[in-house]
């Protein structure tokens, strides 16, 4: 009877074990087919010309993605220019000083901006930025992917933040430290690591944007690095190119595709080693 | 003023730190003090550190600690006992104004720092908390800092701009101070959270005296740490009272008796019974002090 039960037990251990394995395997399954895929078709392509030429005239064979990478960088770095420090010191706010009307509100309105489409965010920077301009501009472009930047951290940095114990704000503050000192030196330090995370994962997240880009820095078939003209991102080359009549273009976007989930993947591997650290020497939170 | 305190046959050599609970009534029997703290017998100004007049501490409507008056003389270590929630964490983050920094603490009446009130108008908070040091409960070393950079925190952030040198000698001294400077002479600059529990009690003193506060607040400093960290920290306490005046909260009777010079009994938010810690453990003036101490209650 009791070895019954225990047989029983046992199965029913083995079998809901199998089904919550088999559902993460499910899970990740999406992200291994992606990559593969992507390797398979990609990176027969990529080669040293890829990186440091530009693209090839319509029609014709060749070229490099050149003026795509360096877009993408430089339209990131703009955005992360903006929506970093906008971003990190609402978190540190709310964190430090939200606990009122005010922090309420700047809450509520951060995660309203978190849920809203892209697409939206890319249309309100057309309307803002772009149509009193005159024209499309990797400026447009890069001030997009700030807006959608800035609630991301402020959240994540608010939550790193209020992770620090309340005991060591209490020390500094006994210290003689002012409020605003405490704040900076003391708990942003001590959640350093944890921001820096949050701040790689957002940078992640934007690089892959493309709706945002479409109404603003619109993309560039030439190599430029001016930021008040049209510039090309490697999300605006696949969407351009993965939709153009050439085969040759479906082949630069595959290898495209490639390059920026690299990208992704490197920065989201270098938050996981931010992470790594802040725990390795038990220094922080 | 015989109700007050029993003073000592001998006179002592320090003023007793004598004490009124102002008239009110009180709920559990404590017996009235009908005098008020203007008139209560009380030594020099000069050897009077600091000092409670009426001091009321509160949560939002809730009374925390009941218009307490007492003093604290220079180079003296008073203990603060009593049992859980009587008010005695309160009643001294009251004195270096930390109470009005947690969620709805206010307080009323005054404390005088050297006969100023430090929550006189136009006073600084920061500026009364870097001539008041305090430690806590669980040590708390800033865990971004080198235990150099931990200690010299406070100078650091003052208004007076120390020469480098003059930060070396006074990082030195604060932890020769803290007994801590032979084990960590040599790794002065790595990090402070790789200390042990006690090292770092000791780091957040070295840290606390390191700007030369002229009080030092220990809230219950030693409740985290083992036997022989507790030992060193209350040796501490012998050395560091020649140099400032201290006040140490904890729920540790033996500690009380063991480091201090002066003992005050909290219960409910109100201060039953202080005196010379000789007299108040062996022949205290209030029933509920030797209820408290013989464990009747608390």
């Amino acid at each position: 009877m009791r070895s019954a039960r225990a047989v029983r037990r046992r199965v029913k251990s083995a079998t809901m074990t199998g089904m919550v394995a088999a559902l993460a395997i499910l899970a990740v399954l999406p992200l291994l087919f992606i990559f593969g895929d992507l390797v398979h078709k990609g990176a027969s392509s990529i080669d040293w010309n890829f990186f440091v030429k530009g693209p090839a005239p319509a029609g014709e064979v060749g070229g490099g993605v050149a003026n795509a990478i360096v877009g993408t960088l430089i339209i990131v770095a703009l955005g992360c220019l903006v929506g970093m420090p906008i971003g990190v010191g609402t978190g540190l706010f709310l964190a430090e000083f939200g606990g009122g009307r005010l922090g309420w509100i700047v809450r509520f309105i951060a995660d309203v901006l978190n849920g809203t489409p892209s697409i939206v965010v890319g249309i309100f920077a057309w309307t803002w930025l772009v149509r009193p301009m005159g024209h499309f501009s990797a400026l447009a472009g890069g001030a997009a992917l700030a807006i959608l930047m800035i609630p991301m951290l402020a959240r994540t940095t608010e939550e790193m933040v209020r992770l620090v114990p309340n005991s060591l704000r209490e020390a500094a503050l006994a210290l003689g430290y002012p409020r605003w000192r405490t704040s900076l030196t003391i708990v942003a330090r001590t959640a350093m690591g944890g921001i820096v995370t949050g701040a790689l994962v957002a940078v992640a997240r934007i690089a892959g944007e493309t709706a945002p880009l479409l109404f603003t820095a619109l993309g560039n078939l030439n190599f430029t690095t001016s930021i008040r003209e049209p510039m090309q991102s490697l999300s605006l080359l696949i969407y351009t190119y993965a939709t153009g009549p050439f085969e040759d273009w479906h082949r630069i976007a595959w290898a495209a595709a490639l390059v920026l989930m690299a990208l992704v993947l490197t920065l989201a591997l270098a938050a996981r080693w931010a992470t790594r650290q802040r725990f390795g020497n038990k220094s922080a939170i | 003023m015989a109700r007050l305190a029993s003073v000592p046959a001998a006179a002592p050599a320090v003023p007793l730190p004598v004490v009124t609970v102002a008239a009110g009534t009180s709920s559990h029997g404590a017996p009235r003090m009908e005098q008020g703290p203007e008139d209560v017998k009380r030594p020099d100004n000069a050897i009077v550190r600091i000092e409670t007049r009426r001091l009321s501490a509160l949560f939002g409507r809730k009374m925390a600690v009941k218009e307490t008056s007492v003093f604290f003389p220079t180079n003296t270590v008073t203990a603060i006992i009593g049992p859980s929630g009587c008010g005695k964490s309160t009643f001294l983050r009251c004195l270096n104004r930390m109470h009005e920094l947690s969620d709805s603490g206010w307080s009323t009446g005054s404390v005088l720092l050297d006969g100023t009130d430090i929550y006189g108008p136009g006073t600084d908070p920061v500026a009364i908390r870097r001539r008041i040091g305090m430690v806590f409960q669980r040590p708390t070393p800033f865990p971004t800092m080198s235990i150099y950079d931990n200690v010299a925190s406070g100078l650091k952030v003052s208004d007076h701009a120390y020469k480098r040198k003059a930060i070396d000698e006074a990082v030195e001294r604060a932890l020769r101070q803290g007994a801590l400077w032979d084990e960590v002479k040599d790794r002065l600059h790595t990090s402070a959270v790789a200390l042990s529990g006690g090292q770092q009690q000791r780091l957040c003193i070295a840290r606390a005296v390191a700007p030369l506060p002229e009080v030092l607040l220990l809230d219950e400093p030693t409740a985290s740490l083992d036997p022989a960290g507790t030992q060193r920290i209350e040796e501490l306490c012998h050395e560091l009272k020649r140099q400032y005046t201290i006040v140490i909260v904890t729920h540790n009777m033996q500690q009380a008796a063991r480091v201090s010079d002066y003992t005050a009994f909290f219960y409910m938010g109100e201060l039953i019974e202080i005196d010379r810690t000789t007299q108040l453990f062996t022949k205290p003036a209030k029933e509920q002090t030797e209820a408290y101490l013989t464990g009747r209650f608390g």
